[in-house]
């Protein structure tokens, strides 16, 4: 059992990331990382959405039916990212204006539908909230790694607006990381996105490839990627 | 429903099935109505706030003791379009007006706050929103430049008509190294701000408060 949930942790940060290998949820993932503050924002929202979308779908799986699972599954989600979005205008205002705008781009997340699809309406709750809450991990991270290389790149600060989102505790992760920096627009701008996506995913292949060599794994190497989509 | 055999054979009825979109569309409409219940005062709430945080910037609190959210004035511009304008006032006399102005920038619309004294000078001037390129056009925020800042103290009558320009085009203002439509859009938006002021705000506002007092009597 307790290697089940191994597989799931490492499933969903690393072997099976949302981003790396599935390709999912490029949508919100190039909208918002401009800065890695609001990666990081836009993970932790996620992470909620996609851990209570997925309860409730493990809760209900009994009763919905194969022919009608993905209205289903959609409306859920739907009302799920609704009322997380009223929730946070409300008593996490703050957070709202920074990351207002890209709250209702998590209904256009398809790696919550994705997980809700192929996991949680065929696995008990426990596992699926812990799928969820792993798949959810992965998503920030890569949210918060792509930022942080758009940010230091593009306008040569790190986690920026930091104390905005996360109270003013949080304000020493302001750093200014190259002073007087002229900035390099481009990496701010969508195509900077899709640049350091790239390189991002070149780099996990490397280190995925550098995993396989030393486990002496040679026989499947060109195997990395499980699940292309 | 993963295991479809054991699954009794109602489920493949076509109307559990209308039943089952129902019923959950049913329910995930009746938590969102809660929801809203819940959430929509302490909202409202939070969007005065910012109204009020914004409207701080552009007139200073001392200068007046009304609530500036209660004493609202519509205003149809030349161009048809209403503008809100909030009348700050002090031992009831007006001091001053905020209103917000919208122009054309390079990639969309820029909202301008404007705050006018009574006479015709400028408080204070905000940029609201915009969809300036970041790093070229955004320094029209305050958060990023202090170039907004130098319109304080500006009026129509201290600079002249042909100043109120970028410094391209012959006027007084700078412009930002690669970007001249955004400063020029701001630059246009407060100019009109004054304009509409002298125009239309200052007629209104007596309007306005003739037909408070035919009230009150």
């Amino acid at each position: 059992m307790t290697g089940k949930y191994k597989t799931i942790i490492k499933d969903g940060i690393w072997e099976n990331n949302v981003v790396f290998s599935q390709m999912l949820a490029l949508c919100p993932l190039l909208a918002v990382t401009g800065t890695a503050t609001n990666g990081l924002g836009m993970g932790l929202t996620t992470i909620v959405v996609m851990v209570i979308a997925c309860c409730i779908v493990s809760m209900s799986r009994d009763i919905i039916t194969q022919e009608v699972r993905i209205p289903i599954f959609v409306l859920l989600i739907a009302g799920v990212v609704t009322l997380v979005d009223m929730f946070i205008n409300a008593y996490l205002h703050e957070l709202y204006k920074v990351l207002g705008l890209f709250i209702p781009l998590i209904v256009t997340n398809c790696a919550i539908l994705g997980r809700v699809e192929s996991f949680s309406s065929r696995n008990n709750v426990f596992p699926s909230i812990l799928d969820g809450l792993m798949m959810g991990i992965g998503f920030t991270l890569v949210l918060v790694v792509l930022g942080a290389t758009r940010e230091i790149t593009g306008s040569g600060t790190l986690f920026a607006n930091a104390s905005l989102l996360l109270g003013d505790s949080f304000s020493f992760l302001e750093i200014v990381v190259i002073e007087d920096y002229k900035g390099f627009l481009l990496m701010i701008l969508p195509p900077g996105g899709f640049i350091a996506l790239g390189l991002i995913l070149a780099g996990k292949r490397v280190i995925d490839r550098k995993i396989k060599t030393t486990k002496f794994n040679y026989g499947d190497a060109d195997n990395l990627v499980t699940l292309d989509h | 429903m993963a295991k479809g055999i054991k699954d009794p054979s109602y489920k493949k009825r076509i109307g559990y099935h209308a039943g089952l979109l129902a019923g959950m569309a049913l329910i995930v409409s009746a938590v969102l109505a809660i929801g809203n219940k819940q959430t929509h005062s302490e909202i409202l709430q939070r969007l005065e706030e910012d109204k009020r945080a914004t409207l701080d910037m552009v007139i200073p609190k001392n200068l007046y003791d009304n609530d500036l959210l209660s004493e609202i004035v519509k205003i149809i511009d030349i161009k048809n379009q209403e503008t809100t304008v909030y009348v700050a006032r002090k031992e009831n006399y007006v001091v001053a007006v905020a209103f917000m102005m919208m122009e054309q920038g390079y990639a969309g619309p820029i909202n301008v706050m404007l705050g006018v004294s009574k006479n015709g000078e400028i408080l204070g001037a905000r940029v609201i929103s915009h969809q300036e390129t970041p790093g070229l056009g955004d320094k029209i925020e305050i958060k990023k430049d202090r170039w907004i800042l130098g319109f304080d103290g500006l009026s129509l009558e201290n600079t002249r008509k042909n100043e109120w320009a970028v410094k391209k085009d012959g006027g007084k203002f700078d412009q930002f190294s690669g970007a001249t439509i955004t400063p020029r859009a701001v630059v246009k938006a407060i100019k009109h701000g004054l304009n509409l002021f002298n125009e239309k705000i200052i007629p209104g506002i007596i309007i306005h408060k003739a037909s408070n007092k035919k009230t009150d009597n």
